[in-house]
């Protein structure tokens, strides 16, 4: 993992300092809210629906075992003793005092933590494929490339006052768990024919009210020049994208109106002068990050054996655990989406647990997804089943991976100040209707995703199933999606028709699966059911 | 009736206006009627209240009730966390939201 040099620390002890003076001057009166409200959003802490709301960054997902504990620590001493892991890849505190917030950070940052760039027009926390440096099939590691694009983006002068927030995704493999088309940059890296390393851009996607899969902009940008390829394709959204409408100032609105040929051609004469400036970091430099990113000491014996006599424990690791590039080693994902608990939810006690475990079964590393589970990338087999008994007995082994249950909802109504429905207590009550273990099964791989307003904080255009939830003259009001996807084979999710009530909309999604079941040629996941069969037909079935 | 709400500067808790002070319950708050924008604006300048506003209530026997969905939930708490509401004790506390 990346351990800060002593610019790094410095930058975030002076920013909490800088911040404590602020929160000081606020609360004497000598600021106006108007005037501090910008400076708190700087520092992640927002004013949500019951009190503050402080988002931290966990840079692309990755973080050990002491700051896992510190997330722990901070729910239990400044918030109500849990914490809210988010699509980001972030996690969220709902219940923090303003006048407790300087210490907080304070604290944060002892670990090599902070708040900043989580909220604001700039440059968001950087995410990235949760199985980095531990999937069987990614070309090489996109954490170091994550970290260089992270140390840029940070405090850059000239992206500090974007249009509108700005989220890059980088991966390095066909197989996108990052939903990195629906980022405003995605960067995936590849070899080319010379079999150097480099990367393809893809350039306005997102989700929102408006939503849009990246085009593919250019197809290998070499690795040396990654920095000044993303700083131009920033330069033309900084100069061209609208700062006169928020609902239309993202860079996804820049390259469909301009069309991405125009966009493309832009950025390349403003790449073309940014390579004569020498900006990308220097080959020592990019050396020196990536050693942070070497394999742990695995074990080259490890054996591949693996004793799935206790039935429990054969299907969690049939659900939860992805193979490893090492034999002898598997990738673990500890479900947060217990029967009927609130998807991404965790308290402090399963928070100190869950770093407990990575530091003696996964070489101090765990990794936040966006889906909002937490993954132990480094697991030795044959210690899978010590850590499976460990997870079980605090309520962290539901084996639902992927499956309808581990469905990914936003705060929803009963959190966020957007927010026009609830979305947490669909998910409840969905998983406790689809709860039974066969049932989901046979539905297989089934990507729920439940928004509680347009803005998709939740990624209802990217599910299989989409809900998104709406105000209907004062009501809550469910609208139902499907055909969506956040993976390789990106797609949006289609409105069925009118919406439904709490009670309506589960109802729908159990016609809609029931008639997948009877439609399902083969193995045939979901989605692709749906794709052969058609919008029409589950409309009829839903609608009559 | 009229109700003016806002948020704790220090705590960020959701607090109603009760005719002379603020509280953290709904079933205190007192209709403003036309004078909540000349009380909002005192207030906020009394560093108390961040980010307040007026909203629409009607009288029920329990007490005023917003008419709107999010400023229930407000004034009760998640309807998910029974336990982190200003109603721990009485587990159907949400359906006053809903």
């Amino acid at each position: 993992m990346y351990q800060y040099d002593k610019y790094d620390q410095q930058m975030v002890d002076t920013r909490v300092e800088e911040f404590r003076d602020q929160v000081k001057r606020r609360l004497a009166g000598e600021i106006t809210e108007d005037q501090f409200k910008p400076l708190r959003l700087m520092n992640g802490l927002y004013l949500q629906l019951h009190a503050y709301m402080l988002r931290v960054a966990i840079p692309y997902g990755t973080l050990n075992g002491k700051q896992m504990r510190m997330l722990a620590h901070i729910a239990r001493k400044y918030d109500r003793d849990y914490g809210h892991f988010t699509t980001r890849q972030n996690i969220q505190y709902n219940w923090i005092k303003l006048e407790d917030a300087p210490d907080l950070l304070a604290e944060l940052a002892s670990v090599e933590m902070h708040a900043i760039q989580t909220s604001g027009n700039c440059i968001r926390n950087i995410s990235s494929d949760q199985f980095a440096g531990a999937a069987a099939d990614e070309i090489a590691d996109p954490r170091p490339w994550a970290e260089i694009l992270r140390q840029w983006s940070s405090f850059h002068p000239e992206f500090s006052y974007l249009p509108r927030k700005f989220k890059i995704a980088v991966i390095a493999s066909d197989t996108d768990r990052a939903a990195m088309k629906l980022h405003d940059i995605g960067i995936q890296l590849v070899h080319n024919d010379a079999g150097e390393l480099g990367a393809k851009f893809f350039v306005g996607g997102g989700m929102g009210r408006t939503p849009m899969i990246a085009p593919e902009i250019r197809d290998f940008v070499p690795a040396d020049e990654l920095i000044s390829y993303a700083e131009a394709c920033l330069r033309v959204y900084n100069r061209y994208g609208r700062r006169d409408n928020k609902y239309k100032a993202r860079i996804k609105i820049l390259v469909h109106e301009l069309g991405k040929d125009e966009y493309t051609r832009q950025v390349e004469e403003e790449f073309a002068h940014m390579k004569e400036l020498g900006l990308n970091p220097p080959v020592e430099e990019l050396a020196r990050i990536t050693e942070y990113f070497a394999d742990p000491a695995f074990d080259l014996d490890a054996s591949d054996d693996l004793d799935l006599s206790d039935p429990d424990f054969a299907i969690w690791v049939d659900q939860n655990i992805d193979t490893h590039k090492q034999s002898g080693y598997a990738i673990a994902t500890i479900s947060l989406k217990p029967r009927g608990g609130i998807p991404g939810d965790a308290s402090s006690a399963q928070i100190d647990l869950m770093a407990d475990l990575a530091e003696q079964y996964s070489f101090d590393e765990l990794r936040v997804t966006h889906s909002q589970n937490i993954v132990l990338p480094h697991v030795k087999k044959s210690d899978l089943y010590a850590l499976w008994q460990k997870l079980d007995e605090a309520g962290l082994a539901p084996a639902n991976l992927d499956l309808i249950t581990d469905s990914i909802a936003c705060p929803g109504l009963d959190y966020c100040s957007l927010a026009n429905a609830r979305s947490i207590p669909l998910a409840q009550k969905i998983s406790e209707k689809f709860a039974d273990q066969g049932r989901q099964k046979e539905l297989g791989e089934l990507k729920l995703k439940i928004s509680g307003c347009i803005n998709a904080c939740g990624h209802h255009h990217a599910g299989h199933i989409g809900i998104l939830g709406v105000d209907r003259k004062g009501t809550e009001n469910y609208q139902l999606l499907l055909g969506g996807s956040a993976a390789e084979d990106t797609s949006l999710a289609k409105i069925t028709g009118p919406g439904f009530t709490e009670d309506g909309v589960i109802e729908a999604i159990e016609t809609v699966t029931d008639l997948y079941l009877q439609e399902k040629q083969g193995d045939e996941r979901f989605i692709d059911t749906y794709r052969r069969v058609g919008m029409e037909k589950f409309k009829e079935a839903i609608y009559g | 009736m009229k109700l003016l709400t806002g948020n704790d500067l220090k705590t960020g808790d959701v607090i109603w206006w009760n005719g002379l002070d603020w509280s953290r319950f709904v079933a205190d708050a007192a209709d403003v009627a036309e004078d909540g924008e000349a009380i909002l604006q005192r207030e906020e300048a009394s560093r108390r209240v961040n980010a307040s506003y007026i909203i629409d209530a009607e009288q029920t026997d329990e007490g005023p009730r917003p008419t709107h969905i999010k400023e229930r939930v407000r004034a009760l708490g998640p309807t998910v966390r029974p336990d982190l509401t200003l109603k721990p004790a009485d587990p159907n506390a949400a359906d006053w939201v809903i």
